[in-house]
C-alpha cells in the first residue's frame, strides 16, 4: 500500500470567470488537491485528475452565454482530456461552456422568469454514473446556491429520451422533501433538469454551485459530497 | 458588401422574452398582438464583391458562433443599397 498523491485539480480560468478561487479553495479544502489556475489562452493543462470550468460571466455572457468561451484555445485541451476519460466538472458557466462545446447535450435558454435568480435551491441526486455522484445515494437531496440568468437547459424530445434512457440526467431541482414540482424549479429548465453528464459519465455540468456549500462556514457543505466522491472514485481506481 | 445574419428561436422553443414583450404590449393596448419572438440581428461587413460567397462565409459564421443549433435557427441575406438607406 503506498500512499496517494494529492488529487491534481486544474482550474479553467476565462476572461470573467468569477468563481475560480472559489473552485480552487473547495478543491483544496475538500480533495487536498494540489490546483492549478489554467488560463483560457494556455494549451496544456498540467496532466491534472480532474478539471473544472467555474462560474462566472465569460466573454461578458456576449451573444450567448459560453458561446465565446468555446473557442478559447484551452478548450482544444479540455475536449481532448475529455475524450480519453477525464474527469470535467462544469459549474454555472461552465456548464453553459460544455454544452456550447458540445461536449455535454442540450442548450441553455433565458430563466422561465427572466430575472437572474440568485437563492438556494434543492437537488436530487438521479445518477450514480458519474465520479461526483457515484459515492452519494441515488434520492439524496442536496442543498446548493444558485446565480443564474440562463440556466434554463432545453433539448430536443428525441434527444432528452435517449439521455433519460442512458441515466444522463444527474441532478433534478426538487423541494426540500426531495419531491419535483411547484416552485422548486427555479428557471423552467426541461424536467426540473439541474445537472447532466455525457453519454460516458466523465464530463458532468450542473447550474448549481457546489464550491458554494463545500464548508460550514459558508452555510452548507453539501456541495462537498461531490469532490468528496470523486476522492473516493478516483482512489477506487487505483489512480497512481 | 453587408450580410445579414438573422438569428431565431426554433418554433418548439419557448421564448421567454417574446411572452414578456407580448404581455407589455396588451399591457400597452396592442391587443391584437397575438405572439412575438424575439431574435437577433447581425450586420456584418464582408470584404468581398461576390454575393455569392458573401452569402456563403455568413453561413458559416451562422453555424459555427452565430447561432446554436440546438436551439435556434438562421437566414442569411444581403442588405441592398436601398434597404441600407433605412426607411421611414
Amino acid at each position: 500500500m503506498s500512499t496517494a498523491r494529492a488529487p491534481r485539480v486544474a482550474v479553467v480560468v476565462f476572461p470573467g470567470s468569477n468563481c475560480d478561487e472559489d473552485a480552487a479553495v473547495a478543491a483544496r479544502t475538500t480533495l487536498a488537491a494540489d490546483v492549478r489556475m489554467v488560463r483560457y489562452d494556455e494549451r496544456t493543462l498540467g496532466d491534472p485528475d480532474l478539471v473544472i470550468l467555474p462560474g462566472g460571466f465569460s466573454y461578458g455572457d456576449y451573444l450567448r452565454s459560453g458561446a465565446m468561451a468555446r473557442f478559447s484555445p484551452v478548450m482544444e485541451s479540455v475536449a481532448a482530456f475529455a475524450a480519453q476519460g477525464g474527469a470535467v466538472l462544469g459549474i454555472c458557466n461552465g456548464f453553459q461552456i460544455l454544452c456550447e462545446a458540445g461536449l455535454l447535450p442540450g442548450a441553455m435558454l433565458r430563466n422561465a422568469g427572466l430575472r437572474f435568480v440568485c437563492r438556494d435551491v434543492w437537488l436530487r441526486v438521479e445518477s450514480k454514473r458519474t465520479p461526483f455522484t457515484l459515492a452519494i445515494n441515488r434520492g439524496d437531496v442536496l442543498r446548493m446556491p444558485i446565480a443564474h440568468g440562463d440556466g434554463n437547459w432545453t433539448a430536443d424530445p428525441d434527444v432528452f429520451a435517449e439521455m433519460k434512457a442512458r441515466d444522463q440526467v444527474v441532478f433534478r431541482y426538487v423541494s426540500a422533501d426531495g419531491t419535483q414540482g411547484g416552485a422548486a424549479n427555479p428557471n423552467g429548465a426541461l424536467d426540473d433538469v439541474a445537472g447532466i453528464c455525457n453519454v460516458e459519465g466523465n464530463v458532468v455540468g450542473l447550474m448549481p454551485h457546489p464550491e458554494r456549500a463545500s464548508d460550514a462556514v459558508l452555510g452548507g457543505t453539501d456541495g462537498a459530497r461531490l469532490f468528496k466522491s470523486f476522492a473516493t472514485t478516483r482512489l477506487a481506481m487505483q489512480v497512481p | 458588401m453587408t450580410v445579414l445574419v438573422k438569428v431565431m428561436l426554433k418554433g418548439g422553443v419557448l421564448d421567454p422574452q417574446g411572452k414578456a414583450i407580448a404581455d407589455a404590449l396588451h399591457r400597452l393596448g396592442y391587443t391584437s398582438v397575438a405572439d412575438v419572438r424575439a431574435g437577433k440581428l447581425f450586420r456584418i461587413e464582408v470584404d468581398t464583391a461576390d454575393p455569392g460567397h458573401a452569402r456563403e462565409v455568413g453561413r458559416e459564421m451562422a453555424r459555427q458562433l452565430l447561432a446554436n443549433p440546438v436551439i435556434e435557427d438562421f437566414e442569411v441575406s444581403l442588405e441592398t443599397a436601398a434597404a441600407a438607406g433605412g426607411s421611414r
